[in-house]
């Protein structure tokens, strides 16, 4: 039996936070495209128009009943076929921005159909449009109270953003295995990127929970 | 200011308004009182909109409020009217993630394109007269019913609009804050403001009011000056519910 080497580990730190930084990155800008396409999917599927919002309903259902891995593979090698050729990275950010805006407009919705009716109208009364409405009342306050929601997403996001390493995006979970086929270390390195994994997620929920104070007296 | 004329309103079967007609001259002050379900509400939601109607013509400042017009276009008609129509809510509807100074320049910055150093005088001037100028920055939350109320009454000022419409205001406040914000009517009753306000208050409608309509059941059973409404009404339907209330 070989015993556990985690020294390897401080070897490799360089790979090892590059494919972190690189995580954080996916992890950003996924993030911040899946919440702005939740909204925009939330709104489409409460439009009072049929043509609008039977679309939109197929759209979610497709990618709510389908493996993520699946739309990794379609957008990144499927797309080339129709002379789509986009670099692996833009693929990753597409899937999951795509992925998890799904799951974010079932959210948002909610958040939405949730606000007083009197909302609505005090906006309206004093002649603000519809979208004006929305933009200024209504989708603040929605966003405000499903921020904790939107935050589990957020952190699955964070997690599930290592299936990108199927296409090659040097991210931590590829990082790993990078140094591993180097070191034939799997034990120390996947603890390792756990260990980041898990740094990620701590400085993630550490951001969430200021913004959910910072909103608790608006609400 | 206000005309109206044989307006008709159902939800689904029910009828709510069975042909109102009424006028609002510019500086009077109306008061619309009955029973609950006597649709009084509804006719004051109908003046800027929030309720669609049936048959009949609203006019407002020589503007048909209800023109055929569809989609955008009659979006753009109702957006343009609704500014000049203040609106005060019997559940206040003030913006819990805006404070009260945001609450009340929104509205001018975002329409009337006013500077915001401008929207903050104005705002600060508004609170000053409803006795707020100190919860400037103050959320809703952090406020008392009384003081929701007269930052929505202030908020609807902003708009500097020709009439407003008070949709029981004090109903939802604690005994010992009506006061407080009947006050501020008061006042802006002193200024000439064109008010349409319905209330459960009968004995600030007598008070404040110029011209009261009694409604029940989807029509007007009487109107007048209150002292004449009051005292001696002449209309049956009236009597009862003026006994029931004075009880």
């Amino acid at each position: 039996m070989q015993g556990f080497d985690f020294w390897a580990v401080t070897e490799y730190s360089d790979v090892l936070l590059a494919g972190m930084a690189w995580t954080a990155l996916l992890t950003v800008a996924s993030s911040g495209l899946s919440l702005v396409g939740g909204a925009v999917f939330a709104l489409l599927g409460l439009s009072r128009s049929r043509v609008v919002r039977m679309p939109t309903a197929f759209f979610v259902w497709l990618f709510l009943g389908t493996p993520l891995l699946l739309q990794l593979y379609l957008i990144y090698f499927g797309l080339v076929q129709i002379g789509i050729d986009l670099t692996a990275f833009a693929a990753g950010v597409i899937a999951l921005s795509l992925h998890f805006a799904v799951y974010n407009a079932d959210v948002i919705r909610a958040g939405i159909v949730a606000i007083d009716r009197g909302q609505h109208e005090a906006s309206r009364s004093l002649g603000l449009g519809l979208g004006q409405t929305m933009r200024k009342v209504i989708l603040p306050q929605a966003l405000r109270n499903v921020t904790p929601a939107l935050g589990n997403n957020m952190i699955a996001l964070l997690k599930e953003s290592s299936l990108v390493s199927i296409i090659g995006v040097m991210e931590l979970t590829l990082s790993a295995q990078r140094a591993i086929s180097e070191t034939f270390r799997p034990f120390e390195f996947y603890i390792a990127a756990g260990a980041l994994y898990y740094v990620l997620n701590a400085v993630l929920e550490l951001v969430l929970r200021r913004v959910e104070r910072g909103t608790a007296m608006t609400r | 200011m206000i005309q109206v004329a044989d307006l008709h309103k159902a939800f689904g079967a029910v009828e709510v308004l069975k042909g109102i007609d009424l006028t609002v001259e510019r500086g009077q002050i109306l008061a619309i009182i009955g029973p609950s379900g006597s649709g009084k509400s509804t006719l004051l939601r109908t003046i800027n909109h929030l309720e669609s109607v049936d048959r009949g013509e609203i006019w407002f400042d020589g503007m048909l409020v209800n023109q055929p017009l569809r989609g955008r276009r009659f979006e753009r008609h109702v957006n343009r009217i609704r500014q000049h129509i203040g609106m005060v809510f019997q559940h206040f509807n003030l913006f819990p993630h805006m404070t009260a100074l945001e609450n009340i320049t929104m509205a001018p910055m975002l329409l009337k394109k006013t500077p915001r150093r401008e929207a903050r005088e104005l705002a600060e001037s508004l609170l000053r007269k409803v006795g707020l100028l100190d919860r400037i920055d103050y959320y809703p939350a952090q406020l008392s019913g009384g003081q929701k109320q007269r930052v929505a009454i202030a908020r609807a000022l902003a708009m500097e609009p020709k009439v407003m419409l008070f949709d029981e205001v004090t109903s939802s406040l604690d005994p010992e804050l009506v006061g407080e914000v009947n006050k501020v009517m008061k006042q802006l009753a002193q200024e000439h403001m064109t008010m349409l306000i319905v209330t459960h208050e009968l004995r600030f409608a007598a008070d404040v009011a110029d011209h009261v309509l009694f409604m029940a059941d989807g029509v007007v059973v009487e109107e007048g000056p209150p002292a004449q409404l009051f005292r001696a009404p002449a209309q049956e339907r009236t009597k009862t519910f003026l006994q029931e209330v004075f009880k």
